[in-house]
């Protein structure tokens, strides 16, 4: 008995020797008088030493009269930014699996800014220990009201008191927090009387050795006097906690499920591969082998145009593929974003002997019009004594322009005799390919595993290629010749 | 070793992986989203830290956590994103963590759209947050780059303690170009400073506040020192002829890229320009901006802003020459057309037209 009474009144080994915050060889804390604050950090202290977790204790500091606490606890420490220390012990406990994380928080900082990060820290059941320090007003920069603060009470920025209609009603955190599923011990306990305060005691040792035994979320909610702000003594103050404070916010136990847990491996997000595994994984199946064929007539500048689904931009890829197979330079650059959801895709591919500047294609020497309305609407583009492909199996206008190249394939249909219902683009490519010569069929053959998604279709576009090359072959003349009045190609798909 | 055909976006995160990042810490939007979609799907197979925050403002938070614990932490956002993370960056610089952040620029004020702009630029190189700081600011014009340039942020970003901005764009990000994932894979080793809640690291603290104000002064002439030793040590650009050039552009990224196409062409018009491209943007190249200034040249500062980084370019410039600039903002980028009748305009007025004003 007399044993532990000795150990309750020293000074806990968590805590520094002296407090260097207001000057050398200080010894109090820069906390009011009848503040609670020195009370539950030397609880969090005592505990810390009863479970000989010091060295592995990441203390976080956060914005508020706690904000130097790092000036008492002999531990890690870290300040954090108002209201954010549950991000930062998310991105502490990411790091250090057997860290013990305590996150320390006033009402203004947890329940007002912070409410973001503690309720979806809490949500995800990170492994840490939360203590909230409820009260009730903003203490550091003035006694401000809080989300916390009770009805009617006055404060400077509540100077008539704290109203409904204006102000709404004060949070309970502790029955928010344990409304979650993930958190596994919940309770709000007090210092507002000796009793109260060897409760707390209790109730934080059992929230670190949570931690300790990787039991998961525990938030502890703890009623603290402010009578500095409050402007009462320190007594009156206790009494007003209990008369008026616990009765808004009761005290207890809100959740408590950790009798039926077991440890959560923290192995799980730290096993980094090996450099050589990381290597093979970044390498991937799709490395391009590089095999020059013949030199490049002139530098295509390709736009490829389409309803979303027609694999606009993996026709775009493909030609890139085939470009970077014969070891010249490519650009591929697609439109994005909402326009991909909302029906039309194009893409720009550049392929070239030189250095590629600009990858993006305002007027191109090849145009590939996979529907209507693309060809409507990049036709006047095209540079004169281009080439335009028309998939004309949907395609049912011809093309206006006299001064371009025009040709005519049926690649909807083309592909769909050969059972595939979206390979339109890989039919136009081989057009493409056949009519300007500008890499071999044999580059293509190659070229088309790289970039197909489903690779049970492989030998069915392989197929296909030899299908639109025997349709070239057939409309020759048209096909593979110059015709620049739009009547090349197949008839009318 | 042979090549692949990727985005800058998937570039940035194999540069990451090879670049010994641990953690990734991220939150959807537009045009940054597929960085973290393919950090979620390599960082997890590599088995190193991928998590969604609920906010930009939390990321920004995990990597000061992750940072402070001392792994090598990253995220990528755009415009807005970046702009809830400027508390935390300042933060991060405060603190002196070393972290890696990539804006893939889009257009603003506001909801803007989700096309390049490069307006983002004071945002990003003044700070982005409160008080006297700055970020190491890279700004990739390729693929490559996007690999090569992340790759080596995280170890700049622990060299001087500070966060290594990748400063791109929408388009950047977007194109898919031919990358070479190449050189040793990198690690981060312990840190002195970092609290890894172990005895060693015990005495250890993380934070930006010194309420004395002589301390805060000596913090930030400390900073101002390290700011200084970038500009000694890490400016960085490349000359694209230039050594003969009547004018030259002044421009980074996707505006970069187009200049280049515009230099082949009016060359091969006969008209001398040249690209000058910073690959840093802080530190800036001011010397050589000096340099082009006093040879007599003209500057012609291609942007996709209001002129943000021209008006740096006229600071060093100080009135030495002429310094136009084409500018482009709500997500639309120059032809190299408008950019060859604006050169042609220009240096004609200046030829001939100036001396009679």
């Amino acid at each position: 008995m007399s044993e532990r009474t000795e150990v309750r009144f020293s000074k806990a080994k968590a805590f520094y020797d002296t407090f260097e915050r207001k000057g050398s060889g200080d010894k109090v804390t820069h906390y009011c008088p009848g503040c609670g604050h020195g009370t539950i950090q030397k609880l969090i202290a005592d505990c810390i030493d009863e479970l000989e977790i010091q060295d592995k204790t990441v203390f976080l500091s956060p914005v508020g009269c706690s904000v130097f606490s790092y000036y008492y606890y002999d531990t890690g420490n870290i300040q954090c930014s108002h209201g954010r220390a549950p991000a930062v012990a998310t991105g502490v406990r990411r790091t250090l699996p057997e860290a013990v994380i305590i996150s320390y928080q006033g009402d203004g900082d947890l329940a007002g800014i912070g409410m973001t990060e503690i309720v979806h820290a809490a949500n995800r059941g990170e492994n840490i220990t939360v203590i909230f320090v409820n009260n009730a007003i903003y203490g550091m920069t003035g006694g401000q009201m809080a989300p916390t603060t009770p009805m009617g009470q006055k404060t400077p920025t509540s100077p008539f008191g704290r109203e409904v209609l204006r102000d709404g009603r004060p949070m309970g955190m502790a029955e928010l927090i344990a409304s979650l599923s993930a958190p596994v011990y919940v309770e709000r306990c007090s210092v507002a009387t000796a009793k109260d305060v060897l409760k707390a005691r209790k109730v934080i040792l059992k929230s670190l050795q949570n931690q300790v035994d990787k039991l998961g979320f525990s938030f502890i909610e703890i009623l603290s006097p402010c009578p500095t702000n409050w402007g009462m003594d320190p007594v009156e103050s206790r009494v007003w906690m209990q008369e008026q404070l616990a009765v808004l916010f009761p005290l207890g136990v809100y959740k408590d499920v950790t009798t039926h847990l077991v440890a959560v491996d923290p192995g799980k997000f730290h096993s980094p591969m090996d450099d050589d595994k990381l290597r093979e994984l970044l390498r991937g199946a799709s490395e391009v082998p590089v095999q020059r064929s013949s030199p490049l007539p002139h530098t295509q500048l390709i736009k490829v145009a389409g309803f979303g689904g027609q694999g606009v931009l993996s026709a775009g890829e493909l030609l890139a593929t085939c470009g970077m197979s014969e070891g010249i330079q490519v650009s591929w650059l697609p439109s994005y974003g909402p326009e991909m959801r909302g029906g039309s895709a194009n893409v720009s591919v550049i392929l070239s002997e030189d250095d590629i500047g600009s990858p993006l294609v305002d007027h191109p020497n090849v145009f590939i019009a996979m529907n209507g309305p693309s060809l409507d609407a990049f036709e006047d583009a095209v540079a004169p004594g281009g080439l335009i492909l028309v998939n004309s199996a949907i395609v049912t206008r011809k093309v206006s322009r006299t001064d371009v190249r025009v040709v005519y394939i049926p690649a909807t249909e083309l592909a769909r005799q050969e059972g595939l219902l979206s390979a339109a683009n890989v039919v136009m490519v081989t057009a493409y390919l056949y009519i300007t010569k500008a890499f071999s069929i044999e580059t293509l053959r190659r070229c088309i595993p790289l970039v197909l998604r489903k690779k049970a279709y492989l030998n069915q576009n392989l197929a296909l290629v030899e299908k639109v090359l025997d349709h070239c072959v057939r409309t020759a003349g048209s096909a593979g010749s110059d015709e620049s009045d739009g009547s090349a190609g197949s008839e009318n798909g | 070793m042979g090549k692949r055909l990727m985005k800058g976006n998937e570039a940035a995160v194999h540069g990451a992986l090879m670049g010994g990042c641990t953690h990734f810490f991220g939150y959807p939007i537009t045009p940054a989203s597929e960085i973290a979609q393919a950090a979620a799907f390599y960082f997890t197979s590599a088995g190193r830290v991928f998590m969604q925050a609920e906010s930009e403002v939390s990321v920004i938070n995990m990597l000061y956590g992750a940072a402070s614990a001392g792994a090598r932490v990253m995220t990528a956002s755009s415009g807005p994103g970046i702009a809830l993370m400027g508390e935390g960056l300042s933060y991060l610089a405060g603190a002196r963590l070393p972290s890696v952040v990539i804006d893939m620029q889009r257009a603003g004020p506001g909801l803007g759209n989700i096309w390049p702009e490069q307006s983002d630029y004071n945002m990003v190189i003044k700070g982005g947050g409160h008080g006297n700081y700055s970020n190491l600011v890279l700004a990739p014009s390729s693929a490559q780059e996007m690999f090569d340039f992340t790759r080596k942020a995280f170890t700049l970003a622990d060299q001087y303690r500070m966060t290594v901005f990748i400063l791109s764009d929408a388009y950047i990000g977007q194109m898919m170009e031919p990358v070479e994932i190449s050189g040793p894979v990198l690690h981060g080793t312990r840190k002195d400073w970092a609290v890894y809640g172990d005895a060693a690291s015990r005495p250890n603290l993380i934070s930006s506040i010194y309420m004395n104000p002589p301390l805060q002064r000596k913090h930030n002439e400390l900073l101002q020192d390290l700011y200084r030793q970038l500009e000694r040590e890490q400016v960085d650009y490349q000359d694209i002829q230039t050594e003969d050039a009547d004018l030259v552009f002044i421009a980074y990224g996707i505006s970069a890229r187009i200049c280049l196409s515009t230099v082949h062409a009016l060359r091969e018009k006969g008209v001398k320009v040249g690209l000058m491209r910073p690959k840093t943007l802080f530190p800036f190249p001011k010397e050589r901006i000096r340099e082009l200034a006093e040879q007599g040249k003209t500057l012609a500062v291609v942007e996709l802003s209001s002129g943000m980084m021209a008006d740096d370019v006229e600071l060093h410039v100080r009135g030495r020459t002429t310094v136009l600039r084409y500018l482009t903002m709500g997500g639309e980028t120059p032809t190299v057309q408008e950019l060859i009748a604006n050169v042609e305009r220009d240096l004609m007025v200046r030829s001939g037209g100036l001396s009679n004003v």
